[in-house]
């Protein structure tokens, strides 16, 4: 790297600059206050924690994605956040131990060592939430709402929900007797609905035709309401763990249809974001033009376990700045703060402090500086007239 | 998706374009510019609302993954390279067949250690090799394969085969298969959810004419 490049920063990593950071701001606070009417506490994770307890019950994906380091106290290898939820998790678990339900929600950098889509950040703006102590769908329900509501907040409307439910393929999985290896296979093929090779794979398995067929169907089960009922037809003869995990999903769907007449909800039983991580319902949400979710998340209710209080899970996490970016509403980005002379006169100080309580930005010139008000974004400034201190358009 | 009504699907010139046409054609859609003439890369169709973007064969995946196209057509090769699931292969369109195959000197006298491959799958090859226990190194190149092993740059290559014609000119014969080639249909995985009715209709068109072919 020549010394020309040394202000350059890493890919995937940004900063965030005047008038955006303020943007980025006040979403920040709009969206944190609606948790907080939802009755959502907030916790702050640290930044970096032992890599066991980071990692715990998140499978190997997020292992790749974070940053590791050695502690010098200890030896131990820490890991600097990569996602928030099992953080979220872990306090659920372990500081706090409740035993009514809690409602958290966190707001933070992360940072992944992989970028993550198109010209992907590195250092993505976290915000989420997740309710722990409830394993039935009214919980689930709450969080499909509440990730709708705070994504109209920001003035992001024209939505489509995918729905799916990582308990209907790990059931049908399990039936055929699939080991690791051709699970992971079968679940690859699975995320690229690439039939032919779910096939061939299926071929080479050990499960029986009707198990097969089961489970290639799951290739073809996306769409609206009515594939719902199409499943329930392709995966009948299948255990009832499975018609369980159907039941389930549906159940949540007509939860949704009844108070989200607006949304689109799709329905994907071969989405299975996180499946290391999920146990039942997970979701995603798109908006038209964007090639990639913007939001996620789904139940996860085994993390808890090795931290000693299994308990059932559900949330959801996006990144505030991509939100930020899609925000449609109007924002007033006209000058409207007041220029103050260079002055020690204590009247004039006494303005300033009435004006700034009053919720004005007041600047203070400085003495010999470069620029008017204008220059300095000002639409008005402070003038000495008839022996008092008024304010005057520029 | 430059806008959001509109279906635009990503082919690469050559052998892809040629053999998707007659599939397309089944499904309805036909371009209304030659791509060999035109100096237009978004060529329009009988279909108001289907385009076609032209582009280089290994950058469908990326355009398609990221949405700047609704659908391509892509060789598996392209798509085992690109890795990862970020896109859906819904179709095999069974089009543009081939093998990703080692070929080499038909007597390779093997003092190295180490073999050498000369390859531009790189991905591929690491992967091919890695299953095998087998440690090599991977040279990437980006054209001309068979000349490597003939002036010492390489024991062995990885490349397609069709016909081995080349191979053959070059004193090379095929020696391990890898993988059957063939083209896929690729979707990008917001555009299937919010395109739905559209794309699966098109799935289910092209699944006919493949199987009619």
């Amino acid at each position: 790297m020549s010394n020309k490049d040394q202000w350059l920063l890493p890919e995937g990593i940004e900063e965030v600059l005047p008038p955006e950071a303020w943007r980025l701001e006040r979403a920040r606070r709009e969206i944190l206050d609606l948790f907080s009417g939802w009755g959502f506490e907030l916790i702050m994770p640290p930044f970096i924690e032992y890599l066991e307890s980071l990692l715990t019950g998140t499978g190997n994906d997020l292992d790749l994605q974070t940053f590791k380091l050695t502690d010098q106290l200890t030896g131990r290898l820490m890991g600097v956040r990569a996602d928030m939820t099992p953080q979220a998790a872990r306090i659920d678990a372990h500081p706090l131990k409740r035993d009514v339900p809690s409602r958290l929600c966190y707001t933070g950098t992360v940072l992944r060592t992989r970028p993550d889509g198109f010209a992907g950040t590195r250092s993505p703006l976290q915000v989420g939430a997740e309710l722990f102590g409830h394993a039935g769908i009214e919980s689930d329900v709450e969080i499909l709402n509440l990730v709708l509501e705070s994504l109209s907040a920001m003035g992001i409307t024209k939505v489509h929900m995918d729905l799916g439910h990582v308990g209907i393929f790990r059931a049908l999985a399990a039936e055929a007797g699939l080991d690791d290896q051709q699970e992971t296979a079968l679940f690859d093929a699975l995320q690229r609905k690439a039939s032919s090779e779910i096939t061939e794979l299926l071929v080479a398995s050990r499960a029986t035709g009707e198990q097969a067929r089961r489970l290639a169907c799951l290739a073809e089960l996306n769409g609206g309401y009515e594939i719902l009922e199409s499943a329930r037809e392709s995966l009948a003869g299948a255990g009832n763990e499975v018609m369980a995990a159907l039941d389930n999903l549906c159940a949540i769907a007509d939860a949704m249809r009844r108070s989200r007449a607006d949304t689109v909800l799709f329905y994907d039983l071969a989405e299975l974001r996180g499946y290391n991580f999920h146990t039942g319902m997970v979701f995603a949400v798109f908006v038209p033009g964007r090639g990639q979710e913007i939001a996620r998340g789904g139940r996860y209710n085994d993390i808890g376990k090795v931290f000693g209080g299994a308990r059932p899970a559900t949330g959801f996490s996006m990144d505030l700045k991509t939100l930020v970016d899609l925000d449609t509403r109007e924002y007033d980005l006209s000058d409207d703060a007041i220029f103050s002379p260079a002055d020690s006169d204590p009247a004039l100080i006494d303005t300033v402090r009435a004006l700034r309580a009053a919720g004005e930005r007041v600047l203070f010139e400085l003495p010999g500086q470069n620029g008017d008000a204008a220059a300095m974004g000002c639409d008005r400034v402070i003038v000495h007239e008839d022996g008092a201190w008024v304010v005057k358009p520029v | 998706m430059l806008m959001n009504n509109l279906l635009t699907i990503a082919l690469s010139k050559g052998r892809i374009f040629k053999e998707t046409l007659p599939l397309l054609a089944q499904a309805g859609i036909e371009p209304v510019d030659d791509p060999d003439t035109s100096r237009k890369l978004i060529l329009d169709t009988n279909q108001a609302e289907v385009k076609l973007v032209i582009i280089r064969a290994t950058d469908v995946p990326t355009y398609v993954e990221y949405g700047a196209a609704d659908m391509g057509v892509a060789g598996k090769d392209v798509l085992m390279e690109h890795g990862g699931n970020g896109l859906y292969e819904p179709v095999d369109l069974g089009i543009a067949k081939c093998r990703l195959m080692v070929a080499g000197p038909e007597n390779p006298h093997n003092g190295r250690r180490r073999l050498r491959i000369a390859t531009k799958f790189v991905r591929s090859t690491r992967r091919y090799y890695a299953d095998r226990r087998e440690q090599v190194e991977i040279i990437k190149l980006y054209g001309s394969m068979e000349l490597a092993p003939l002036v010492g740059l390489a024991d062995r290559i990885v490349d397609l085969v069709d016909t081995g014609n080349t191979l053959k000119a070059n004193g090379l014969v095929p020696l391990e298969h890898i993988a059957d080639i063939s083209s896929r249909l690729v979707v990008n995985k917001a555009a299937m959810k919010m395109k739905h009715e559209a794309i699966s209709q098109l799935i289910k068109q092209l699944r006919v004419a493949c199987s009619s072919q």
